[in-house]
C-alpha cells in the first residue's frame, strides 16, 4: 500500500546570501511516517527544516504541504502553519513566560477551553514529557534538557498533524532520550502525526526512523534515502556507512 | 431536573437509568475541535444532578488525544465534588496508552498547584528590601570593579581593547553628531528668539548673544548632549551587555580568563569620556550659530558684533567648566549603561528593562550631578 505524500519538496535550492546551502533537493514525506533528516554538522539540516516550515523562502523550488504550495502566498503559508508544530534547535521558549504559559499560549488561542481546563491540559502535556511540577518555572530557571522537553510539549500543544523536531534529544541523558523516543513513537501511533526529525543520535535513529534522508555538506544534496537499518550495512556510499558505524573520516 | 430523557449529540449520549446513576456514551473523535464544546454541554448536565455514580463508556470512541483525556478528567473532578462513584469502561488499548501517558489515574490532579509567589505583603516587602540592598551592593561593587579595571588598564595599557574602543567612539560620537547638531541648532534658535522678545524691549539686543552662549556652554550643551548619548548609547550598552549576559556569553568570557569589566565596560566608558566632551563642543558651536541666525536676520545685529559679543562673554573657565561637566556626565552614562547590562537576569524582557532603566537612571543622575555642580560653583 503506497501511502499518500503529505509534504512534497520539489527542486529546493536554499541560499543564505551568496552561500549555496542546498542544491536542488526533492523528496516526499508520507502521511503518518517518521522521517529522520541526518547529516554532518553544518550540512543544512536546520536550514532544510526552516524552509519546509516556510520560515525561510527558497531561492527556487517549491514546498507543498497537503497539496498547498506554502511558497506561493502568505495565506497558504498561514494555513499550513496551523497544521504544524515545531521544536526549534534552541527550544525558543518565551523567556518572559513560565513553562506553563508557554504551552498554554497556543491552546488559549485555538481551543476555547476554560482557564482551569487549560491548566489541567498543560499539566497533562508536561506529564507526557516528564516535566510535571515545573509549570511555574521560567525558562531561565530550568536546565537545557528540560528546555528541550518543554519546547517539545509546546510543539505538541495543539496535537498538530505534522511535527518538526530539530534535535529533540540533544543534551538529554540516555534515559530521558529513550523516553522521548518512546513518546515520539507513541504520538506517531496514537495521534497519527507525521513527524520529521533532525537528530544525530544513532540509536534513536535506528529505533524510531521509518525512513531517513541523509544530506551531504560537499554535494549539498541528498546522498542516501531509505530504511536506516538497511543502509547501515548495505549503502554504496562510504560516508553513509561511516555515519552509521561511527567511524571518523581518515585524515590522510 | 433530568428524568429518564436522553441528552445527546453527535459526540455523546447521556442516559439516566436509575435516579442518580448516569452513564455517558462518548462517540467518534474527541480532540481539540470538540472538547471545549463537549465540556460546556456536559458540565451543567452533571452539576444539575444529585449523583450517586457516573459511568463513561468509551466503546464508540475511535480517537482520543489529550484534549479528550481532559474531558474525562474534568468530568472526574465534577463527579468527585459530588462524592459520587466514577468509572470509565470499554477503554481500548490505544486510548489506555494515552491515558497512562498523561498520568490520568494520578491523584495529583486534585491537588491545586502551589502558588508561585505567596500574596503576602510582608514577604513582598522583605523581598523588595533584600532586592534593593543587593542592588546597592552591586552598584558599589561594580563601581569598585570599574575603578580597579581602570587602574589595571593604566598600568597595562596593552590590555585595553583598542579596536573596540575606537568602534564605540564612532558609534557614540560620530554617529550621534547629526542629531546633536540639529537639536543644539534648534535650541540655540529658539533660545535666541525667546530672549530677544524680552531684551528687545530694552534695546538690549546684543545681549542675546551673551545669553545664548553662556547658557549653552555652561549648562544646556553638556546636559543636552549627555541626554542624547544616554538615549542612543547608554541604552544600547545595557541591551548589548544584557543579552550577552542572559545567553551566558559573559560567563564564557569569564571562563576564558577575561575580566568582563575590562573586556566590555572599560572600552565603552573610555570611548564615552573621550567623545562626549567633543560632542558637547560641537553642540555649543551649533547652538551659537543658531542664535547667530536669529540675531542677524531678526535683530539687525551684524555677524561681527554678534561673534565679538559671544567671545567677550565666554571665558576659558566657562568653556572648561562645561567640558568638565560633560566629562562627568559621559562617565555616568556609560557606567550606568554597563551596570544595567551586567545586572540583567532572566529572559528577553529583562534586556528591555535594562535598556529602559539605563536611560532613566542616567537622566536622573545627570540632573542630580548638574545640581551638585551648580551648588559647588556658588561656593567657588
Ligand atoms: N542565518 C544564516 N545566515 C547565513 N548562513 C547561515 C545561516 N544559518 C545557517 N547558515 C549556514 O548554513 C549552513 C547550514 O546550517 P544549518 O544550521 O542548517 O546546519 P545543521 O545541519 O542544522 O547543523 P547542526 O547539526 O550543527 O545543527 C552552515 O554552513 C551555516 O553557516
Ligand atoms: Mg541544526
Amino acid at each position: 500500500m503506497k501511502k499518500q505524500a503529505i509534504i512534497n519538496v520539489k527542486n529546493l535550492v536554499a541560499r543564505y546570501g551568496d552561500d549555496l546551502i542546498l542544491k536542488d533537493i526533492s523528496f516526499d514525506v508520507f502521511e503518518g511516517e517518521i522521517l529522520v533528516v541526518l547529516g554532518s554538522s553544518g550540512c543544512g539540516k536546520s536550514t532544510l527544516l526552516r524552509h519546509m516550515i516556510g520560515l525561510d523562502r527558497p531561492f527556487s523550488g517549491n514546498i507543498m504541504i497537503e497539496g498547498e504550495d506554502i511558497t506561493s502566498s502568505d495565506d497558504s503559508h498561514f494555513n499550513a502553519l496551523k497544521k504544524i508544530g515545531v521544536l526549534f534547535q534552541s527550544s525558543a521558549l518565551f523567556g518572559s513566560m513560565t513553562v506553563a504559559e508557554n504551552i498554554a499560549l497556543p491552546i488559549q488561542e485555538y481551543s476555547g477551553l476554560s482557564k482551569s481546563s487549560i491548566a489541567n491540559l498543560v499539566r497533562m502535556k508536561l506529564c507526557m514529557v516528564n516535566l510535571d511540577g515545573y509549570e511555574n518555572y521560567l525558562p531561565s530557571e530550568i536546565s537545557g534538557g528540560m528546555k528541550k522537553r518543554a519546547g517539545l510539549a509546546r510543539a505538541l500543544a495543539l496535537n498538530p498533524k505534522i511535527l518538526f523536531l530539530d534535535e529533540p534529544t540533544a543534551g538529554l541523558d540516555p534515559v530521558s532520550s529513550a523516553e522521548i523516543d518512546e513518546l515520539i513513537l507513541l504520538i506517531n501511533k496514537s495521534i497519527g502525526a507525521t513527524i520529521v526529525i533532525v537528530t544525530h543520535a544513532l540509536d534513536s535513529i535506528l529505533n524510531i526512523a521509518q525512513r531517513i534522508i541523509m544530506l551531504d555538506k560537499k554535494t549539498k544534496s541528498i546522498i542516501a534515502e531509505g530504511d536506516p537499518r538497511y543502509l547501515k550495512d548495505n549503502s554504496q556510499n562510504v560516508s553513509v556507512r561511516q555515519f552509521f558505524n561511527r567511524k571518523a573520516k581518515s585524515r590522510i | 431536573m433530568m428524568k429518564s430523557e436522553q441528552l445527546s449529540s453527535r459526540f455523546y449520549e447521556i442516559s439516566e437509568k436509575e435516579k442518580g446513576k448516569i452513564s455517558i456514551l462518548l462517540k467518534g473523535k474527541i480532540d481539540i475541535k470538540n472538547s471545549a464544546h463537549i465540556l460546556k454541554k456536559l458540565t451543567p448536565a452533571i452539576k444539575g444532578n444529585s449523583l450517586s455514580s457516573l459511568v463513561i463508556d468509551l466503546g464508540e470512541v475511535d480517537y482520543l488525544d489529550d484534549f479528550g483525556a481532559l474531558v474525562l478528567l474534568e468530568i472526574k473532578h465534577l463527579v468527585a465534588e459530588q462524592k459520587a462513584k466514577f468509572n470509565v469502561v470499554n477503554v481500548k488499548d490505544n486510548i489506555k496508552e494515552i491515558l497512562s501517558l498523561v498520568n490520568f489515574e494520578s491523584h495529583e490532579y486534585f491537588v491545586p498547584l502551589k502558588k508561585y509567589k505567596p500574596p503576602n505583603i510582608l514577604v513582598d516587602l522583605g523581598e523588595t528590601a533584600i532586592q534593593h540592598t543587593d542592588n546597592i551592593r552591586f552598584f558599589i561593587s561594580f563601581l569598585g570593579s570599574v575603578i580597579l579595571s581602570f587602574i589595571h588598564v593604566c598600568i597595562h595599557p596593552k590590555d585595553l581593547r583598542i579596536n573596540d574602543t575606537i568602534t564605540y567612539m564612532k558609534k557614540t560620537g560620530v554617529d550621534a553628531l547629526p542629531i546633536v547638531a540639529l537639536i543644539s541648532f534648534l535650541l540655540g534658535l529658539v533660545m535666541a528668539f525667546m530672549s530677544s522678545l524680552q531684551l528687545q524691549q530694552f534695546g538690549a539686543n546684543i545681549y542675546v548673544a551673551s545669553l545664548v552662549s553662556i547658557a549653552m556652554v555652561s549648562e544646556l550643551g553638556p546636559i543636552m548632549t549627555a541626554i542624547v548619548v544616554a538615549g542612543r548609547s547608554g541604552s544600547a550598552f545595557a541591551a548589548e551587555i544584557g543579552s550577552m549576559k542572559i545567553s551566558e556569553e559573559i560567563d564564557a568570557l569569564f571562563t576564558m580568563g577575561f575580566n568582563p569589566t575590562i573586556f566590555l565596560a572599560v572600552p565603552r566608558i573610555i570611548a564615552c569620556i573621550i567623545v562626549v566632551p567633543l560632542l558637547t563642543l560641537f553642540s555649543d558651536v551649533f547652538a551659537i550659530s543658531g542664535g547667530l541666525l536669529v540675531g542677524v536676520f531678526m535683530l539687525d545685529l551684524s555677524t561681527t558684533s554678534y561673534i565679538n559679543q559671544t567671545i567677550k562673554t565666554l571665558t576659558l573657565f566657562e568653556v572648561m567648566w562645561g567640558m568638565g561637566k560633560s566629562f562627568v556626565f559621559a562617565a555616568i552614562v556609560a557606567w550606568i549603561g554597563c551596570l544595567r547590562g551586567f545586572q540583567t537576569r532572566g529572559g528577553a524582557d529583562s534586556v528591555g528593562n535594562a535598556a529602559t532603566s539605563a536611560v532613566v537612571s542616567s537622566i536622573f543622575l545627570i540632573i542630580l550631578f548638574d545640581s551638585i555642580f551648580a551648588v559647588l560653583r556658588s561656593f567657588w
